[in-house]
């Protein structure tokens, strides 16, 4: 089957989070797509499942019968140098937990898209972090996303540093549920031939062929277990290097891009910083203009990388604030934020010594105003270093809760 | 069939699985390295966790001569569809993907997999060698354990007589499924279940083995009784699994 290449669209399109990644995943031309639907997801692989109807997209595309399936299908594939796209969601995520390992481990250059969505109990659909985040251990890159436009272009960019020789690490794109993946916004769909002279076929010596028979995915033992995960461990802290280089080589070719591993928004000489990720960070970069009209010196820190963690970046970053407030939309049971864990972790090794606070909120879908991330900065002015233990703050929590 | 009788059933120095670490008298590497022997190399193998791929590649030492590949345990068919994906999608010509997959990592926690790949009719065949237990971990009780079997989680006591459930009928489920073949063999009689692989070989999508294994170690029988061992099956599965192998095309 030959599959018409897309022009670029004159105008920007009107989709939404979920159609923008559609459309970087069918610009970045897989091979084989596994997925099984899951809310707020669907619409990825519904989008996908239409063009491939309609003969826009040349994909062999699996109807698997679970996420872990999924994932499944994609390492086997994935195998054989052919490049692979999924997307997921939450319980979904969690179901994949096994493959997510064996994905890295096999240095699977998959690229999936992950709807950040709350986990039950209790059942909720609506979104948080706390499923991409449980699983930060995973060997994954894990990306996050603001907006439809960067959704499209980071799709792109994933399968070009999930395949980077130096990296070969799967890559997980995560994307606020409902408030990212169902907001419509005008997004630029490039032309099908720019795209292919970005991201041109994937190519690995590093696969099961049938000129080369080889073993994958073997068994290790004790006396050569660690090296391979000491392996895994260097390439994926290179990806920080190359998810760089590869955004400003895209920012050359398309005329956008997005600033690496973290985007400090006024943080020069700042002396309250809130550190976000994902779309919240929109209102917080509104507020921090309000309070800066104000004459307060407040800053935003967004992280665009989980993992690998951009330590240096975030120290730099936050080498001038007084006071620096974590926000986002998780918890680690029994301790606190598992962002604010690792961005104190961070500081630890800072000069700076900055009195800390964690705000969690926006837990099962449950709106983050303006005036919440306002009272969040006027909490941190007054922040003090806090004893331990009581650094974390629930944002909105019901007085009867 | 003259390709099976072609085959030398004995050990060649061309063999497609050969300095592995199973025990003395393991059924599941005899049904592993005949199919293969009938595959040849052009061939993407798949083992999930458990005993081959314990014994078939323990990292440096790798006795596949073909490309083989560890799936998770309860993925060797999703793997595997995977893997026919990539090779449609790459446009592969002349090749064979097969999984070996124990009788738990088949008719328990793979069950879900191999049916969604059946359903897809997925260009594979998938070989449940069943030695009645999961002997990899040892010799626990598994789906296919028949009826009063005695293993290591269903033990024969004064409150227990070995395992409680039949065995489930794994051909059957499959065959259920509108399958493209399916087929039952052991190994004790060896050009049986070549003639079977070799069917499966031309076979248009889905290929089913059901192929009895005997295992030394954990049914506490000689390395030499394997191909003697009939299992401890009720009458319906000897049946199936014996001499006259019930082979059913749908």
């Amino acid at each position: 089957m030959s599959v018409e290449a897309t022009a670029r669209q004159p105008q920007p399109l009107f989709m939404s989070g979920n159609e923008a990644v559609a459309w970087g995943a069918r610009l970045a031309r897989p091979h084989v797509i596994a997925a099984y639907p899951i809310t707020p997801q669907t619409v990825v692989i519904e989008r996908l499942a239409e063009w491939v109807a309609e003969g826009k997209l040349d994909t062999e595309f699996l109807h698997v019968e679970s996420e872990h399936s999924a994932l499944s299908a994609c390492m086997g594939a994935s195998a054989l140098g052919a490049r692979t796209f999924t997307a997921t969601s939450s319980q979904g995520l969690l179901y994949m937990a096994e493959c997510l390992q064996y994905a890295s481990g096999g240095r699977f250059p998959i690229v999936m898209m992950n709807a950040n969505r709350a986990l039950a109990l209790p059942w909720n659909i609506y979104g948080d972090q706390q499923d991409s985040l449980a699983v930060l251990s995973s060997g994954w890159i894990q990306i996050y996303i603001e907006d439809a436009q960067e959704a499209l272009d980071m799709t792109i960019q994933g399968f070009a540093i999930a395949e980077h020789a130096e990296v070969l690490t799967p890559v997980m794109l995560n994307l606020d549920g409902f408030v990212l993946t169902h907001t419509y916004e005008p997004v630029d769909v490039p032309a099908q031939a720019d795209v292919d002279a970005f991201l041109p076929p994937f190519r690995t010596p590093s696969k099961m062929s049938l000129e080369a028979p080889t073993s994958m995915g073997f068994t290790a033992g004790p006396a050569h277990y660690t090296e391979f995960k000491v392996q895994q461990h260097r390439a994926i802290l290179r990806a920080e290097r190359v998810a760089s280089e590869v955004d400003q080589e895209f920012g050359r070719r398309f005329g956008r891009s997005y600033g690496g591993a973290v985007v400090p928004y006024r943080c020069e000489g700042a002396d309250v910083v809130l550190v976000t990720l994902g779309s919240v960070a929109g209102i917080v970069r509104e507020t921090v203009d309000k309070l800066r009209a104000r004459g307060v010196a407040a800053g935003m820190l967004k992280l665009r990388l989980m993992r690998p963690f951009p330590e240096r970046e975030i120290v730099q970053a936050l080498s001038t604030a007084r006071f620096v407030g974590v926000l986002e939309k998780d918890v680690s049971f029994g301790y606190r934020g598992a962002v604010f864990s690792e961005v104190s972790s961070a500081l630890a090794g800072s000069a700076a010594r900055p009195a800390l606070l964690n705000f969690v909120a926006g837990l099962g879908g449950r709106d983050i105003s303006r005036n919440d991330v306002e009272q969040m900065f006027v909490e941190l002015q007054s922040a003090t270093v806090r004893p331990l233990g009581e650094q974390v703050r629930f944002v909105g929590v019901n007085s009867n809760g | 069939m003259a390709e099976a009788a072609r085959l030398k059933l004995a050990l060649s120095d061309d063999e497609p699985f050969l300095g592995h670490k199973a025990c003395a008298g393991c059924g599941g590497s005899l049904a592993v390295r005949l199919a293969l022997k009938v595959l040849g190399e052009r061939t993407f193998v798949v083992l999930p966790a458990g005993c081959m791929s314990a014994v078939g590649f323990l990292y440096p030492q790798l006795a596949f001569g073909c490309n083989a590949i560890i799936s998770t345990f309860a993925g060797t068919a999703s793997m595997m569809s995977g893997i026919a994906a990539a090779a449609r999608a790459l446009k592969l010509r002349d090749y064979h993907v097969v999984g070996f997959a124990g009788d738990g990592g088949t008719a328990d926690i793979g069950l879900q997999a191999l049916s969604g790949a059946i359903d897809r009719h997925e260009n594979f065949i998938y070989i449940c060698y069943d030695n009645e237990a999961y002997m990899n971990t040892g010799v626990q009780k598994s789906g296919l354990t028949p009826f009063g079997a005695r293993t290591t989680t269903s033990p024969v006591g004064p409150h227990a007589a070995g395992a409680r459930s039949r065995k489930k009928d794994i051909f059957e489920i499959v065959a259920a499924h509108g399958i493209d073949y399916a087929a039952t063999a052991t190994v004790a009689h060896a050009h049986d279940y070549i003639r079977k692989v070799e069917r499966a070989r031309t076979t248009v999508g889905t290929s089913f083995l059901h192929v009895l294994a005997p295992c030394p170690t954990g049914w506490g029988i000689e390395t030499s009784e394997t191909l003697a061992a009939r299992g401890f099956s009720p009458c319906e599965q000897q049946t199936r699994l014996g001499a006259s192998a019930a082979c059913r095309m749908t």
